[in-house]
């Protein structure tokens, strides 16, 4: 549908949350008493932060949870059964002033989950879930969104898409049916747009993405990777932080003769990831992991996937343990 | 099946065959006979196997798909899931789902020779597209198979190693490794590529197939090349860890590759093309 803006004041936004918060889960950013930002479900509206760059967690467990079970099963030798999960019982969600990366997110998660063969545990979630973004008017050293063909104001992704205005107000961007139909269930709340400025921070352009997955196609062999990824200590949290990663584990969790299949988040970067059970690892060293965890976004899911696998929201960077910069390693990759 | 991709058909365990101390074949039957109905799958692809309480295993199909009714499976006893596989019984339940990956291209093979090369517990990948070709012996030429393992008890399908040995129209080279012979054993002794030079197949209008462990492979390559086969007339199957099957988990791909949904099977020349990451 054409995109079409109105103005919200900050006190209505206050009763279009609390609108929405009686027939929904809303699962918006607070500040956590650790002054980290996280997501809650439902929080009270005051304590909800609109000035935050980003949270130490992505929001892809709205649609991909961390933990999320398969099938139930009893165990019995010779009777066993499997008991379908409800997917009847996911539940009507809003996402509430997700920044634009963290929005774009989800049609590279899509790629992954609906592609060929359809994963319907993903692909209700998403059905279920209306997405508020927030644009950004704040950016720090570690954003790189302009550098992967997004930017601090991208809509992709949402479906209503707010940005501040001088005044604290917001710009209402209205984008798809689905946000639609919020707004016209309350157009008490909403005034026409009239020009107003909006505010929305810079972020530098660091590298170009079609550049750094042209020089990947070449660059499997190059000592760049052993160079580059001495000091990473395998952990794992570049992935559990990030928007996109979608990489996942399944295993089996027995109490007695009850039991459940899981799939539960997993990274490439853990040795485990690939190991056969010969003992044989086809990526046995860090330096090949993290080659795989850098081709795999910029240079195997352009091919395959026809998206970047990355959204620059810095997070991996920022969360690391050892200081690895991805952003950094871009552009050495692009000047290779 | 339903909706959702991860929920395995129930299989009953109809006969397990002890192939050797650590290697069963299991052929399995679906319980629910609408499952049975639709089922169809073709030579070279692999399911996930499972037990409820330990996880899933990925291995192919061993059977062929001109057997009706049932599938086979032979695994080595080796990790938590294969270990709880091996201690099961006759009418005992296990999961299974699939096919997944692409498949042998026998079509293209018809009226040509077939040369298969395996080693050790290699043989179980190669059983269904061997036994699919000799279903439909017409259609194609000469069918060698070449067949090593370390000793006389490790190698697998025994019965039907002998079957194919009395055929007349199969030729079967089994071997063993050196001292890996008993007093009575009547085929070669060598590793598999020494005695596929001495037994030089003509590569004249022939497909080789091979499969292996990595040293097996890195041998064998050389006595084909000097025999004259070409890179795309040589077929293998690989494997890598998998979880899902469908390429959504992330952990098969060799390079811009994966296994589970561009393999298992893959020609030698496309094996050149892709980085040593398997």
């Amino acid at each position: 549908m054409e995109t079409t803006r109105k103005i919200i004041r900050k006190q209505s936004l206050e009763k279009l949350y609390k609108l929405l918060s009686e027939t929904r889960k809303v699962y918006a950013p607070v500040i956590a008493t650790d002054k980290q930002v996280e997501y809650k479900y439902n929080p009270a509206f005051a304590d909800i932060t609109f000035d935050h760059i980003r949270s130490t967690l992505s929001v892809k467990n709205i649609v991909f949870p961390k933990v999320e079970n398969l099938f139930l099963y009893t165990n019995s030798k010779t009777e066993s059964t499997i008991t379908d999960i409800d997917l009847n019982k996911i539940p009507d969600v809003v996402l509430w002033g997700a920044h634009p990366c963290d929005t774009a997110a989800f049609d590279i998660l899509s790629s992954i989950f609906c592609r060929d063969s359809k994963d319907e545990f993903y692909s209700r979630r998403l059905e279920k879930l209306v997405v508020i973004g927030l644009s950004c008017h704040m950016s720090d050293e570690y954003c790189f969104c302009t550098s992967v063909g997004l930017a601090p104001d991208s809509s992709k992704g949402s479906d209503i898409l707010l940005k501040r205005l001088q005044n604290n107000d917001y710009q209402v961007e209205i984008l798809t049916e689905k946000g639609n139909k919020i707004v016209s269930s309350s157009p008490e709340l909403f005034e026409p747009f009239t020009g107003e400025e909006v505010i929305v921070t810079e972020v530098k352009h660091k590298f170009s993405h079609e550049q750094v997955t042209a020089k990947l196609a070449g660059a499997f062999e190059h000592p760049f990777w052993v160079a580059n990824s001495l000091r990473c200590i395998g952990c794992g949290a570049c992935a559990y932080v990030c928007p996109t990663c979608a990489c996942f584990d399944i295993q089996d969790e027995t109490r007695g003769k009850n039991g459940k299949r899981y799939r539960s988040w997993d990274s490439c970067g853990f040795g485990l990831f690939t190991l056969h059970t010969s003992g044989h690892n086809p990526r046995e060293v860090q330096s090949q992991r993290w080659r795989q965890r850098i081709m795999h976004k910029f240079s195997y899911m352009p091919e395959r996937n026809e998206t970047l696998g990355c959204v620059g929201c810095g997070r991996c960077s920022s969360g690391c343990p050892v200081d690895m910069n991805i952003a950094e390693q871009l552009v050495a990759l692009q000047n290779l | 099946m339903s909706d959702n991709i991860y929920k395995p058909y129930m299989m009953e365990i109809e006969n397990i065959v002890e192939e050797t101390p650590d290697v069963r074949t299991f052929r399995l039957k679906f319980k629910n006979a609408d499952d049975a109905e639709k089922f169809s799958f073709k030579a070279g692809q692999f399911g996930e196997y499972s037990v409820f309480g330990e996880g899933e295993s990925t291995f192919c199909v061993a059977s062929s798909p001109t057997r009706k009714n049932y599938i086979e499976c032979t695994f080595r006893k080796a990790g938590r899931v294969t270990n709880a596989l091996a201690n099961l019984e006759p009418g005992d339940t296990v999961g299974f789902r699939g096919p997944y990956g692409n498949t042998f291209p026998i079509e293209q093979w018809e009226g040509k020779n077939l040369l298969y090369i395996a080693g050790g517990i290699a043989l179980p990948p190669m059983r269904c597209v061997i036994w699919n070709t000799i279903d439909l012996r017409e259609k194609y030429k000469d069918i060698t198979i070449v067949y090593g393992a370390r000793s006389v008890s490790d190698l697998v399908y025994k019965h039907e190693l002998k079957e194919w040995e009395e055929r007349p129209d199969i030729k079967l080279i089994t071997t063993v490794d050196p001292g890996g012979q008993t007093p009575d054993w009547k085929g070669e002794i060598g590793f598999v590529p020494m005695v596929l030079e001495k037994v030089a197949p003509s590569s004249e209008n022939t497909i080789a197939i091979l499969c292996g462990p990595p040293v097996m492979i890195k041998f064998t390559m050389p006595v084909l090349k000097k025999l004259g086969f070409q890179d795309k007339d040589i077929f293998t199957t690989l494997e890598n860890r998998m979880k899902c099957g469908f390429g959504k988990c992330g952990r098969c791909n060799v390079g811009k590759v994966f296994v589970c949904k561009d393999g298992p099977v893959f020609s030698y020349e496309q094996i050149l093309s892709l980085p040593a990451e398997y």
